[in-house]
């Protein structure tokens, strides 16, 4: 029987589980609802300077960067997984799109976070 | 006095006359102790001679009874018919094996992947000798997942081997799993094989519905899984030192 | 078994025949609002690269009622893959023994939501201007 390449996806669908089970809610919450609304968290906490100084800062860089990458090799295998589950053939070609796809999702990120500076 | 009487359907195949499976109803006269499988013994004994199912023991032990009851996979001597009454019960065979006739499935494709994981011990070089001898907490490690009495419930449960059958499934994953975790067992190494292979442990998706109705609490959804770890390990050992066994 | 005319019944339509599946699939659907909010995030900083007032419409329509609807439908989803990991997380580890004895699953799965509550909590101190 061959030996199968699923550890490698495997290993990144784990971290981004991990990662989107401890902060995704919170991160959601934040972002998606509370300062859009100015719900318990006023405008100003994503105001254009703020998320400037954050993303050119080191550490911020590392955390977008994380978020991006682990949240869409998360996704897009679990994705890939269901449209098996849902009875569709899948084959190398789906999988290489899929994969492909969050591996495009983590080079764009990692170009803007080059490009965008430091403070 | 007048007993009650409850409805079991249940689904009817022959392979010499049907194309496709049918269902019949029968209205059985039933007391609070009776079980579902008791249920199908008195409609073989006093209504429909023809109705074909497999048991054996009565007490959850041979693991010969296992049908879909009411769609969920289930022992037929350890459910009871004053549990469904009044609305009544449909027993049909187990999901995702082929229909032999009537609730008899064709199981010999797990018998197969059962072979296929090497399920005894295999020693060590030297085993030196003397009796093996093993603490509590060693046998603690494998217990649960020897208790399996292969009786197809958690193949039954599992969409991931309904949509693949070459999935090697979770009574034989379980079952590498217990002898791979024994002390006195060696054969790990020869076990990775399956392990390791997309229909080994990577078939798994950890529905975890497998482990929610096996009768004997072996838990094969973590059998599984722990050995992705494992699979992991290999994986990346294999890949960074190919040179180490 | 060669001779016998078996019959294969279809596994179309498996999961919505039993609860226990439905909310497999529920919890498998995650993955979609996870990677979709990955995208609002890259965009995000897509538009912050972009300058101030790009940034700013972006920001706006955070605000709209659609993207509103997103992310609370994200939320929940995402609330509930958060809960299904760590109920599952016991089953992917070894036996963990403490002092000869066995930590109960119940355990692992409380430490897992404790450690959401603690981690939500340092990202919301962090985040107030």
């Amino acid at each position: 029987m061959k030996r199968s390449n699923k550890p490698i996806f495997w290993s990144l669908f784990g971290a981004g589980g991990m990662l989107s089970a401890l902060a995704g809610p919170m991160l959601i919450f934040i972002t998606g609802v509370a300062v859009p609304l100015g719900f318990l968290l006023p405008h100003e906490t994503m105001s254009y300077d703020r998320m400037l100084a954050f993303a050119q800062n080191g550490f911020g860089k590392l955390a977008l960067f994380v978020v991006i990458a682990l949240f869409l090799f998360h996704g897009c295998h679990r994705m890939y997984h269901c449209l098996h589950d849902f009875g569709i053939h899948v084959g190398p070609g789906l999988k290489a799109l899929f994969h492909g796809f969050a591996i495009a999702g983590t080079v764009a990120a990692a170009y803007l976070l080059a490009v965008i500076g430091s403070a | 006095m007048t007993r009650k009487t409850i409805s079991i359907e249940c689904l009817r195949y022959h392979p010499g006359t049907d194309a496709a499976p049918r269902y019949q109803n029968y209205e059985v006269p039933f007391t609070d102790d009776m079980s579902v499988l008791q249920g199908l013994q008195y409609i073989k004994d006093h209504l429909d001679g023809s109705l074909t199912f497999r048991w054996s023991c009565r007490m959850a032990i041979c693991g010969s009874c296992g049908y879909m009851v009411n769609g969920v996979p289930q022992l037929g001597c350890q459910i009871f018919l004053r549990d469904y009454y009044p609305r009544g019960v449909r027993v049909e065979p187990l999901n995702h094996f082929p229909i032999v006739r009537d609730l008899v499935i064709d199981q010999s494709d797990f018998l197969k992947k059962l072979e296929s994981i090497k399920p005894y011990l295999i020693p060590k070089t030297d085993p030196g000798k003397g009796t093996y001898l093993q603490t509590p907490q060693q046998m603690d490690e494998y217990y649960q997942y020897s208790q399996c009495i292969n009786c197809l419930l958690c193949y039954a449960a599992c969409p991931q081997y309904g949509l693949n059958p070459a999935f090697t499934g979770p009574a034989a994953l379980a079952l590498l799993h217990r002898y791979n975790a024994d002390s006195r067992d060696a054969g790990k190494a020869q076990r990775m094989e399956i392990v390791n292979a997309e229909d080994g442990v990577w078939g798994c998706t950890l529905v975890g519905y497998c482990s929610e109705v096996c009768p004997k609490g072996v838990d094969p959804a973590r059998a599984i899984n722990q050995n992705k770890i494992n699979s992991t390990k290999d994986y990346f050992q294999n890949f960074l030192m190919p040179w180490r066994k | 078994m060669a001779q016998v005319k078996t019959y294969v019944r279809p596994m179309a339509g498996w999961w919505r025949k039993n609860p226990f599946y439905v909310w497999y699939m529920a919890r498998e659907a995650s993955c979609v609002f996870i990677t979709l909010y990955a995208l609002v995030v890259l965009t995000g900083l897509l538009r912050l690269y972009q300058g101030k007032s790009q940034f700013d419409a972006w920001r706006e329509s955070l605000a709209g009622p659609l993207s509103i609807a997103f992310h609370s439908a994200a939320l929940a989803f995402v609330l509930y893959h958060s809960w299904t990991w760590f109920k599952v997380m016991p089953k992917t580890l070894p036996f963990v023994r403490l002092g000869g004895r066995r930590v109960p699953d119940r355990l692992i799965v409380v430490s897992g939501v404790v450690a959401t509550v603690l981690v939500s909590i340092a990202l919301f101190w962090a985040v107030r201007p």
